[in-house]
């Protein structure tokens, strides 16, 4: 049957479709910057061209053009990047989709479609950034879809109207939506295998060095992690924090990397002359590993210890992480090692890099013991003559005979693979310790934010009666690099970091408020998770919520929420005029004695046959229906004509 | 199912429906008597914020988390507004103009916001009759909505049940309401041409000349009383002077003609018979004549003019 209201047999008018346009133009924008130009453009162009028709009432393409675009923007997205099922190539062919979509959208049912189809796109946008920023582009972007909905179901409204509903309903769904939001019992993802490519793009430092690696993530201005120091002796000097990463053990001649490594029970250190407590909130990085100040006295929720001293995570980090940690600074030294993890210390590849090998043994020879050898080796560095650099010369084969007789340029990757090979070659058991050095102290919020340009690495030596101890050839080759950070040190023709120019200072400060505005928003509605759940029950005073508990609150609140939009909806009458209450009550009390009033019956016919009626009450009746019609109909206004209007009605006896 | 159910238990789809019929002047449509499901459309919306929250866990999106919730509390706004689209509106059933059989009956609600906002998008259908438009209440004001029912038989024509119906604001959820004001029309029976039988009285010689002279003959002007046609009323005069005049035309004056039953030729069904003296009147008023209706138990003295052609058509109408 014909049904004016029913979705699918309403066409869309060219306003509706020009929002409908619109909304998904925003909600694409993000993606358009990702997404190859043409299939940006083809998109657009589907839109301009649906678009068109609407405004010329002309009739849509047919069926077929529409699936030979498809079948060949498919073609292209395959070509593009070989797979059609990818998280990439999957979210362009849905972006794609909207515009074929709408393409074929007639009714007002395919035009609702088409806006759930927006909200898709909005969230899949958050698969690659999830900044306040992007936030906010797409809460206006489902507004506008919201806005589109409206338009849909009120054609003949003006669009201003529309907005406005649109914001009160939008206004009226917010609370439910952020108790769903803080209330909503939280499972930890993933529920199944995600793409392949799901995590790419998340930068960080990789299970290898080798020459090259670490200069290359040293210019990207991204965060790594971010440290909120809490109590114990505040926050650590610039000297201090060397923040532990992947330990390196195993070398090729060119590659360091981390070859087999065990987990085992965590023994906190002893002694120390300062802890740190603190709370890191690590960026995915789709690796293990975790980073803590040296050296790390405990181990975080959902992690575990190796035997070289790194925190493992359970499962690969690749959501935003917190976790808490407490570390000491000079434990006393732990002397005991394994033979056989000293063995591994010792490794070197046989015939590579003779020269250095060579130096090596004359250092051995001339010592008395190993802690000679180290100084030796550091002076060494100290006195070539080394430029510390982000653009270092390309090596050859003998990466470190040549860096060390040849090029003598490079940056931390090169000081400590040269270091720890050296120190092997002289029989000292020795590691590479890659990690971050330094981080910047926001003085708006007390937080250490550090990045990847923060990337280094050192090197930890084994020396009888001091356990491993750490040794930071970079240092000691540029003893600039750790007091002052890089950009005091690179040669200014170096393309370093924006952010890291020295003359940017002003804008630094800028930027560190913004990232303090930025960390709160990690924290609390990036890194919402169970945790913080509980947390915040149990400040509310609900200790050890479960799911349960959080299912019964949450349903209290929006059963109250809903009272609460329902008795607005009632609120919101326009008062019963008082005149009329009163004639209504006259009715009534007539009506009780027989005589009601029918719907056709004007108030003087009425009175009349009332008076006729119920003689004894003839002149009241006769008095209030002539006030009555002069109050309701006449232009005079009458001062306090209601009032006395209600006094008569509720002073009329009809016995 | 249901609504064969409601068919046959009238009771049961009163206490369902909330009200009794008919309903006698204004219908307040409280709360209670709205009804509210998703539409198909809602259902679809749940669908895609199953799959977005699904996908939201997966892919542990914050901000994916944020945009389901917030589209779900979108759905509850929207079914709290849908809802105030339509509760306590009051509806009140106007005048319906007297139509012959055959004819459509024009049933005319005045749907009253009685509110500060306004109340776009309501259908109102006729549910005997398929009937239906869809209006914009104004804000402070009022919607007037024409529903035309077939009227088949003479008689009085109850309007029967009503269903208002919205979507607005987001066509998740659909609202509707039953009602059944106490509105009725009269149907006349179904006029059926044939001549006029022959003028009888005093002036019948009279009137038969006049007749063949033709009654449409204008004869002079006197003054207008109630009962007379507008059709008959010298609208140039009245440009003239102050007062209403009334065309006088050659043969009214005394010609007097009985619409009697009896004159009918034996045979005929009561709504047949009904029908014939329905043509009568109209085309003796057409005529002008001073015409008196009677028939088994009903006699009207003759007279002229609207109302009285109007009292005839009732009588004829009710007649049992």
């Amino acid at each position: 049957m014909n049904h004016p209201l029913a979705p699918e047999q309403r066409q869309i008018a060219p306003r509706d479709m020009a929002w409908l346009v619109a909304s998904l133009v925003l909600v694409i924008a993000p993606h358009a910057t990702r997404a190859p130009w043409w299939l940006t453009l083809l998109t657009l162009c589907l839109y301009g061209w649906r678009l068109y028709f609407s405004l010329n009432r002309g009739p849509l393409p047919s069926r077929w053009l529409v699936l030979g675009v498809a079948a060949v923007a498919m073609l292209g997205v395959w070509i593009e990047f070989r797979t059609l099922f990818g998280r990439q190539s999957g979210i362009l062919l849905l972006m794609l989709f909207s515009g074929l979509k709408l393409l074929e959208a007639r009714s007002h049912r395919d035009a609702a479609i088409t806006t759930f189809l927006g909200f898709f796109l909005v969230v899949t946008n958050f698969l690659y950034t999830q900044t306040m920023l992007t936030a906010a582009l797409m809460a206006f972007a489902v507004f506008v879809l919201t806005a589109t909905l409206v338009g849909l179901s009120a054609p003949q409204r003006p669009s201003r109207a529309n907005v406005r509903t649109a914001a009160l309903v939008v206004a009226h769904a917010a609370p439910a939506a952020l108790a769903l939001f803080l209330l909503f019992p939280r499972v930890p993802g993933p529920l199944w295998g995600l793409p392949q490519d799901a995590y790419a793009g998340m930068t960080g430092l990789s299970d290898t060095m080798s020459p090259g690696t670490l200069s290359s993530l040293a210019l990207s201005d991204s965060i790594a992690f971010r440290a909120e120091f809490q109590g114990g002796d505040g926050s650590p000097p610039q000297l201090q924090r060397y923040w532990r990463g992947p330990v390196l053990w195993d070398f090729d001649g060119r590659t360091w990397s981390i070859g087999p490594a065990f987990l085992v029970e965590f023994v906190p250190p002893r002694g120390g002359r300062a802890s740190y407590r603190y709370e890191v909130v690590l960026e995915p990085h789709n690796r293990h590993w975790l980073f803590a100040l040296e050296t790390a006295a405990s181990v975080p929720a959902g992690a575990r210890a190796s035997f070289d001293r790194q925190l493992v995570a359970t499962s690969p980090v690749r959501a935003r992480m917190r976790y808490e940690v407490t570390s000491v600074v000079m434990p006393e030294p732990e002397t005991a090692e394994s033979a056989g993890v000293l063995r591994r210390a010792l490794r070197l590849p046989a015939g590579s890099n003779p020269r250095a090998s060579a130096l090596a043994a004359e250092w051995r020879a001339a010592a008395r013991n190993d802690a000679e050898v180290v100084s030796r080796a550091i002076a060494f560095l100290r006195q070539g003559g080394f430029e510390y650099t982000l653009e270092p010369p390309l090596l050859g084969q003998h990466t470190i005979d040549e860096f060390l007789f040849g090029t003598k340029a490079g940056f931390c990757e090169h000081f400590s693979s040269a270091f720890v090979f050296l120190m092997r070659a002289a029989g000292v058991p020795a590691r590479v310790v890659t990690g971050y050095q330094g981080g910047d102290l926001n003085t708006f919020d007390s937080i250490i934010t550090v990045r990847q340009s923060d990337a280094h690495a050192w090197a930890e030596v084994f020396l009888p009666g001091s356990g491993w101890v750490r040794v930071d050839p970079t240092a000691a080759a540029v003893p600039g690099r750790i007091e002052a950070g890089m950009a005091r040190v690179v040669p200014q023709q170096n393309a370093l970091p924006f952010m890291m120019r020295p003359e940017l200072e002003w804008l630094r400060g800028v930027r560190d408020r913004w990232e303090a505005v930025a960390h709160k928003w990690n924290v609390w509605v990036l890194g919402y998770n169970p945790e913080r759940q509980r947390d915040l029950m149990a400040s509310i005073g609900v200790r050890d919520a479960d799911w349960r508990t959080l299912t019964a609150s949450l349903f209290a609140f929006l059963g109250a929420m809903t009272l609460v939009l329902l008795a607005w909806s009632l609120r919101r009458l326009a008062r019963p005029d008082p005149v009329q209450k009163a004639w209504r009550a006259f009715c009534r009390k007539l009506a009780a004695r027989g005589v009601e009033r029918s719907p056709a019956e004007g108030p003087r016919d009425y009175t009349a046959r009332a008076a006729r009626a119920l003689p004894a009450a003839r002149r009241p009746i006769l008095r209030i229906g002539a006030l009555y019609i002069t109050l309701r109909y006449g232009s005079r206004v009458h001062a306090n004509g209601a009032a006395q209007l209600r006094r008569l009605v509720r002073e009329l006896r009809l016995t | 199912m249901i609504e064969r159910l409601l068919e046959y238990n009238p009771r049961l789809a009163n206490w369902l429906y909330g009200f009794t019929p008919p309903e006698r002047g204004p219908v307040d449509l409280v709360h209670r008597r709205v009804y509210i499901v998703p539409a198909r459309l809602g259902w679809y919306f749940g669908g895609t914020l199953v799959v977005l929250l699904i996908g939201s866990i997966n892919y542990a999106l914050s901000l994916g988390f944020a945009l389901t919730f917030l589209l779900a509390g979108l759905g509850l706004a929207g079914m709290v507004h849908t809802a105030r689209n339509l509760a306590r509106i009051q509806v009140s059933a106007g005048r319906a103009e007297p139509v012959f059989a055959g004819e459509s009956a024009q049933f005319r609600l005045y749907l009253d916001g009685r509110a500060a906002f306004d109340r776009p998008s309501i259908l109102a259908r006729h549910l005997r009759s398929g009937s239906q438009l869809v209006v914009d209440v104004p804000a402070g004001g009022i919607a007037e909505i024409v529903l035309q029912a077939p009227a088949a038989r003479r008689g009085w024509l109850p309007l029967g049940r009503v269903m208002l119906e919205t979507r607005f604001p987001l066509g998740l959820f659909r609202a509707w309401s039953y009602l059944e004001p106490d509105a009725r029309c009269l149907v006349y029976p179904r006029p059926e041409r044939s001549p006029l039988p022959p003028y009888t009285g005093e002036a019948a010689l009279g009137t038969l000349r006049a007749q063949t002279a033709g009654s449409d003959d204008f004869a002079g002007l006197r003054g207008y009383q109630r009962s007379d046609s507008p059709r008959h009323i010298a609208w140039k005069a009245v440009a003239r002077s102050e007062d209403l005049l009334t065309k006088q035309f050659a043969g009214e004056a005394a010609a007097e003609l009985w619409l009697d039953a009896r004159l009918l030729p034996a045979g005929l069904g009561l709504e047949q018979q009904l029908s014939r003296l329905a043509g009568w009147v109209l085309a003796a008023d057409r005529a002008g004549a001073h015409y008196g209706l009677r028939l088994a138990g009903v006699e009207i003295a003759p007279a002229r003019g609207d109302a009285h052609r109007s009292a005839c058509l009732q009588a004829l109408a009710l007649y049992s």
